[in-house]
């Protein structure tokens, strides 16, 4: 490496000299020099990758536009949203954004609302289904033997339940069922696909080697689960928590639109069961189940678009550094 | 002193854990500080397994390891964490061995959970930075890097430097070399010489014999689990006795050897198995047909002693692992 006084214009403005004379773009770190003295933890880097991936910053435009409108839309809208205040069935104008039902209810302030009970459906269904789903697949997976066969034995059974005909007796016992009811039935239901799925996985990864060298560097079970194995599949588990939230919304979607939804309240699928129900079909009025069915597709949507990006960056080999 | 006294293991295969399949039987030995046993075998010989056992990746079915005389299988909490202190391993394949997502120091970080938790930053940093050193690497150009950026042999040695960071005595190297290039290849070893020097014990598993001889004091062969030649190395190399470990040493290509100047009659087979109504000729040359109950320790492990320190299997092994040539060569 030779030494030469600096002079104007020998450089390329965007190209700055890095350590040991190696040419860097900004932020890259220097082949072969010192690294930044403070590298980022792991926490911060998956941030600054998240906020620099398109697919990531695109899903959580859309689900941040939706969940916007679920909080701010009753404060627009305020009153029962069912109650027969409008003209009926008119179509969209300025005074009814989404027009109104057969009715004369606001189609909007329904569609509002609904968000809201979506979301809680989604969050704690998908949730309930989550949690129950990654602690018996990592306790299964992780610790195998009769352990791995009870759980297993619990969750085939779950599996096997029909979950429509348990639903069913439930509606026949619990006349007043709320959103929050729905959800927990949805959340106790379906976790035994993703218990399954990491459980299978976790026992892959058990009898990796970087799991041994945990163990002989004195890290407890626990911790090797939480440490070692969880990270490595966190873009899996958020993958799950994603097809358990949308799963969660289109099986709510599905059991209002049967008539089997809350008894109070409203939602996206008790929208589309009325507007069934009462012809919006044959009658021509799409405002009235259209808005509820793009909101789930995009909602759903935009969760799987998200959880595409998200592969790119927890995975730091598919990473365009 | 690390001992393995006619130690077994057992996998269950099969559906519902019907077969039997014994990928360790009966092997003894021990390793003492400031030595390296080459432990030789071919693919399933069930050297990784031997190796897994004494590290406690793996239990035991038969027989017992002893660490200064302590049974490890019964370590539990902080006394298992005092053995991993002395008794560290490193395995073949440097990039399962760390976990992709963290960067390479991740492994350094586990430790110093467990063992250095009261170690100011800067004691700590000098600890690992001595420890890098010591395998010759430099901390600003491997810290802070993902696994898939740095090349095989740097992270075999940043293992090697996690296990100097404990007060590693013993270190089970299972074919460490055996995924890295021939120029890195030779750095390696030579820095497992240098630990050798400094007083570890180093059990080093490999399939390569021309590494053993290179590094190791003493070398035990392996065939389908049992021991079939023990020695010091250079007694084993220059003297073998039994047909399989001749087989092996026939079989290592010649640098300056070419396939096509060599005759086929010549060329060394593929392998060796006992020819049926084969008999004994080792068992048979010590009294008692080669019960050798007066071996410490390897009393009935089928093993008879030749030459000091030079121990044999039997060349036609019953199923049960007895001498089958046993009775015909006594009568």
């Amino acid at each position: 490496m030779t030494t030469r006084a600096p002079s104007a214009g020998a450089q390329t403005p965007d190209v700055v000299q890095g350590p040991q004379g190696v040419p860097t773009v900004p932020g890259a770190v220097p082949v072969g020099g010192r690294p930044d003295p403070r590298p980022m933890s792991r926490r911060g880097e998956i941030l600054y990758f998240a906020l620099r991936t398109k697919k990531v910053i695109i899903g959580l435009t859309i689900i941040a536009v939706f969940l916007v409108l679920a909080l701010i839309g009753p404060i627009i809208r305020p009153g029962d949203p069912d109650a027969l205040i409008g003209p009926l069935g008119a179509s969209p104008s300025a005074d009814w954004w989404f027009g109104t039902t057969s009715f004369g209810q606001d189609i909007f302030a329904q569609f509002v609302y609904s968000l809201g009970s979506t979301f809680l459906v989604g969050a704690l269904g998908g949730g309930i289904a989550a949690i129950i789903g990654m602690t018996v697949g990592f306790v299964a997976g992780y610790r195998g033997g009769w352990i791995d066969e009870v759980l297993n034995m619990i969750t085939n059974v779950v599996l096997v339940i029909p979950t429509l005909a348990l639903l069913l007796v439930a509606a026949a016992y619990l006349s007043a069922r709320g959103v929050v009811v729905e959800a927990l039935f949805i959340g106790f239901t379906s976790w035994p696909w993703a218990a399954r799925a990491i459980r299978a996985q976790t026992f892959s990864l058990r009898s990796r080697e970087f799991v041994n060298l945990a163990r002989m560097s004195g890290v407890k079970g626990l911790r090797i689960v939480f440490g070692e194995i969880a990270p490595n599949m966190s873009s899996y588990l958020f993958l799950t928590f994603i097809l358990l939230f949308g799963g969660a919304i289109l099986i709510a979607a599905t059991l209002d639109f049967i008539g089997l939804g809350p008894t109070s309240g409203s939602s996206l699928g008790l929208m589309m069961y009325d507007a069934v129900a009462w012809s919006a079909l044959q009658l021509g009025l799409w405002w009235w189940f259209i808005p509820p069915g793009v909101a789930i597709t995009a909602i759903v949507g935009a969760l799987y678009i998200t959880n595409v990006g998200l592969d790119e960056v927890f995975n730091p080999k598919l990473r365009n550094t | 002193m690390l001992t393995l006294e006619r130690v077994s293991k057992t996998y269950k295969v099969g559906l519902f854990g019907g077969t039997d399949l014994a990928a360790v039987r009966d092997v003894s030995f021990s390793l003492q500080p400031g030595e390296v046993i080459s432990l030789i075998g071919e693919s399933g010989s069930g050297k990784s397994t031997i190796g897994k056992m004494i590290l406690r990746l793996l239990a035991v079915n038969g027989g017992a390891i002893t660490h200064d005389g302590t049974d490890i299988a019964t370590l539990r909490g902080s006394a298992l964490r005092s053995y991993y202190r002395t008794v560290q391993g490193v395995f073949q394949d440097p990039f399962s061995s760390f976990n992709p997502i963290f960067k390479a120091d991740h492994v350094f970080g586990l430790i110093r959970g467990v063992y250095f938790g009261s170690a100011s930053t800067a004691e700590w940093e000098r600890k690992l930075n001595d420890a890098l050193e010591a395998v010759t690497l430099d901390p600003g150009q491997v810290l802070h890097k993902y696994p898939h950026q740095l090349s095989g042999g740097q992270l075999q040695r940043l293992l090697i430097a996690r296990a100097l960071l404990l007060d590693t005595r013993y270190l089970v190297a299972d074919e460490i070399i055996s995924m890295l290039d021939a120029s890195t290849r030779i750095d390696v070893l030579n820095l497992l010489g240098d630990l050798k020097a400094r007083g570890l014990g180093i059990l080093f598993i490999t399939h390569d014999l021309s590494l053993g001889n290179y590094i190791s004091e003493r070398t035990v062969i392996l065939r389908r689990g049992r021991i079939v030649e023990m020695g010091p190395t250079a007694a084993v190399f220059g003297q073998p006795l039994h047909p399989y470990t001749r087989m092996l040493i026939a079989s290592v290509p010649r640098l300056h050897e070419k396939w096509g100047q060599i005759d086929a009659g010549v060329r060394a087979g593929s392998g060796w198995a006992p020819a049926p109504g084969e008999r004994c000729l080792f068992h048979a040359a010590v009294p008692d047909g080669g019960a050798a109950a007066d071996l410490a320790g390897l009393a009935g492990s089928g093993l008879a002693e030749l030459e000091a320190g030079h121990f044999v299997g039997c060349v036609a092994p019953t199923a049960d692992g007895t001498c089958g040539g046993r009775s015909a060569s006594a009568a």
